[in-house]
């Protein structure tokens, strides 16, 4: 009876109807050109965001080595050598953020934001840390913003994008990083900073430990201020921070510590270079 | 079911007036930046036209009909749009209602709606079949298709099998 067809239910006979419905649908029917279009409208996006994300990866790597390079800064003679160097790199990574410019233009920048972000973070780390070499001081967003202003740089540049031969005018792309872009990349610049001061004890450089702890003092303070009302990637990045500048007050402590055990002139041997040495005879 | 989907279209109205106040609320040009606060509103629209558009005329809606229907933009560039994979999520809400509507239709003695369903639903299945998707939620909702689309066959089936669907071809076929 029934529950014998039952059984078969799952058997060939629902694939093989199946295989037949399925021949019988019209490739050219109105529903099915739509989804061509639905394919190709859906595999552009794909791809132009994996284009970003593959520029966001080159931008993070060699944000990253400038970052490197930039440690190795000392006030010895090769010091702005090692500035100029930097400088040609960050100037690398601006041409691939022109490129990210040139993806979105037309594009509604939050579509992609999360393909660019991780690398225009780490951008900001980077040149907010020569900024800082350079002139102890905290680069702003709207600094930032400014050296990503970008125009054509040469005639075949202008012809290969749009079509409008009449204008003679430069292109122009630029790319603004918003706030929580340049707050993430702050938060993660303290942790460089930190590094330094580390190094620069090692380097004999008495000085740069105390004004990095105030500098970073700042910007922790300027964080504190915006607390828990920013989004939860500044929040989390604020807990390292302030491993960070305890660090930094921990170093200080020590120099101040164990400079009133040793006299100071000793203190300068022990520590400083060449140039240091000379003053501090002076001094005395 | 006519009378039903005029009423249906009737409380659009109310929901275009909505919408539009909503696209007051934001600068024209960040909705990606806001997007998530109603993309599922809006695929839950997208179901809800499909569904009536189906049961008015037992083809697909499509996005620019959609967005009349809503009082919004077909493309970005237009203003406040709907985006491709909100309207597809909505596309496939509606494959899982009319799984369960080829199952009441038989209990409430209509035997040829299910068949009706069933083409409509293999030609949507085929056109999915065409979108190189990411593994993302529209992804997932698209490997609901097919059992939606097993449901509908075994349906057609077990009308099949008991020559109801030959009933159902050769006059009365059931009333809404």
């Amino acid at each position: 009876g029934s529950g014998g067809f039952r059984k078969r239910k799952h058997d060939n006979f629902p694939h093989g109807q199946r295989r037949e419905e399925k021949e019988n649908v019209n490739p050219s029917s109105a529903l099915m050109t739509s989804f061509k279009s639905f394919q190709l409208e859906l595999d552009t996006r794909h791809d132009k965001y994996e284009r970003l994300v593959k520029l966001s990866r080159d931008i993070t790597i060699e944000s990253k080595r400038t970052i490197f390079l930039l440690h190795r800064f000392t006030s010895a003679p090769n010091g702005e050598e090692i500035i100029n160097e930097s400088e040609v790199k960050l100037d690398a990574v601006r041409r691939k953020i022109k490129q990210v410019a040139q993806e979105l233009i037309g594009e509604d920048m939050y579509q992609f934001h999360r393909a660019i972000s991780p690398g225009l973070q780490e951008y900001v780390e980077a040149v907010s840390f020569q900024y800082f070499i350079k002139t102890r001081s905290l680069i702003s967003v709207e600094e930032i913003n400014k050296q990503l202003i970008f125009t054509a740089e040469d005639r075949e540049e202008t012809t290969n994008t749009t079509s409008n031969s009449h204008d003679k005018l430069p292109h122009t792309w630029s790319l603004k990083v918003t706030p929580v872009d340049y707050l993430l990349g702050v938060a993660d610049l303290t942790g460089e900073l930190m590094r330094l001061c580390i190094s620069s004890v090692g380097n004999g450089d008495i000085d740069t430990p105390f004004e990095l702890s105030q500098f970073l003092r700042q910007i922790y303070d300027g964080f504190t201020f915006i607390g828990n009302t920013g989004p939860y990637e500044v929040s989390k990045k604020l807990y390292t921070l302030k491993q960070s500048l305890a660090k930094v007050e921990n170093a200080c402590y020590t120099l101040k510590v164990r400079g009133s055990e040793i006299p100071k002139h000793m203190l300068a041997d022990v520590f400083s270079t060449k140039t240091e040495l000379i003053d501090q005879e002076e001094g005395l | 079911v006519p009378k039903k989907c005029q009423k249906a279209r009737e409380h659009f109205g109310t929901v275009r007036t909505q919408l539009e106040s909503l696209k007051t609320k934001f600068p024209t040009d960040q909705y990606y930046r806001f997007h998530e606060h109603w993309r599922f509103v809006l695929q839950r629209l997208v179901f809800l036209a499909a569904f009536v558009v189906f049961l008015e005329s037992e083809t697909l809606v499509t996005r620019e009909a959609v967005a009349e229907i809503l009082g919004i933009e077909a493309d970005r560039e237009r203003g406040f749009h709907l985006d491709i994979e909100d309207y597809l999520s909505g596309v496939l809400t509606l494959a899982s209602e009319l799984a369960r509507l080829a199952v009441n239709s038989v209990t409430a003695g209509d035997y040829s709606r299910p068949l009706r369903i069933s083409t409509f639903i293999n030609e949507l299945d085929s056109g999915f079949r065409l979108l190189n998707l990411k593994n993302d939620s529209l992804r997932k909702r698209y490997d609901g298709l097919k059992y939606d689309v097993k449901k509908i066959e075994e349906v057609v089936y077990d009308l099949s099998i008991r020559g109801l669907n030959k009933e159902a071809a050769g006059g009365a076929g059931g009333e809404k």
